[in-house]
């Protein structure tokens, strides 16, 4: 799916359900921020049940990435450009 | 100019739902509708074998599952009515998104073993049909034949 996966992640979970993944990225990261579904990261355009959070850590995007087939992962990019756009949404954490 | 439906399909591992797409896309074309339908790549090639003449789905309406939400999100495109089917988490997760990227009346269809269990973690607003099929289509059947009384009414309103 889109060039995500042709970059260089890291999957910090797997085979999960959303709402586990939204929960995990609340409760871990120190720096949180809600975005729409549908919003676009990198080059897709994020799947999922409001509320979705996007977590920032040590230059990293943190965020929920879910297949049709395979179910949630949460995914980690290193990517300062998308911290700056994150940075624009509502911080919740 | 005709409505416009989506038919966005799920993971194809169970097997109902080829069965159950192009039956509804049968129907929905019936009331006049213009039917797109949305999935992976298996979704689709499993379409297009079913049907290969394109008597239900023509082949230029079937949009790979990225592309589709991309145009979507991007306001490019938009229908009258979306159906979603879902039977596992992921399923609830597009319903999500394509209710939140979407202007069009939103229909779930809910099938699989889990039927029950996922139709109530689904809180947001949308028409459910719901049925515990995985390899029999009929309960799904009955269902969209009750549903397409009212869309065929709907399809021909203004």
């Amino acid at each position: 799916m889109g060039c995500i996966e042709l970059m260089d992640y890291k999957v910090l979970l797997s085979n999960i359900s959303f709402k586990e993944g939204r929960e995990f990225i609340k409760g871990n990261f120190k720096e949180v921020y809600e975005i729409e579904p549908g919003y676009k990261l990198f080059d897709v355009y994020l799947i999922g049940v409001p509320p979705i959070f996007v977590g920032v850590e040590d230059g990293n995007v943190i965020f929920p990435y879910v297949k049709p087939c395979h179910g949630t992962f949460v995914l980690k990019i290193e990517d300062e450009e998308e911290i700056d756009r994150l940075r624009t949404k509502q911080r919740v954490v | 100019m005709n409505k416009k439906a989506l038919l966005l399909l799920g993971c194809p591992e169970l097997p109902v739902q080829t069965g159950i797409a192009l039956y509804l896309a049968s129907k929905l074309k019936d009331a006049g509708m213009a039917v797109f339908v949305a999935g992976t790549d298996a979704a689709l090639h499993l379409l297009k074998v079913s049907d290969p003449q394109g008597h239900y789905v023509d082949a230029e309406r079937m949009i790979n599952l990225d592309k589709c939400i991309e145009s979507l999100a991007e306001k490019r495109i938009d229908f009258d009515l979306c159906t979603v089917f879902v039977h596992n988490d992921a399923g609830i997760s597009y319903l999500a998104t394509i209710q939140s990227i979407s202007n069009a009346k939103l229909v779930a269809i809910i099938f699989g073993s889990d039927a029950e269990s996922i139709s109530g973690q689904i809180a947001f607003e949308c028409e459910k049909l719901v049925a515990k099929a995985v390899h029999n289509p009929m309960p799904l059947k009955k269902k969209i034949d009750n549903m397409m009384k009212e869309v065929k009414r709907w399809a021909v309103s203004n």
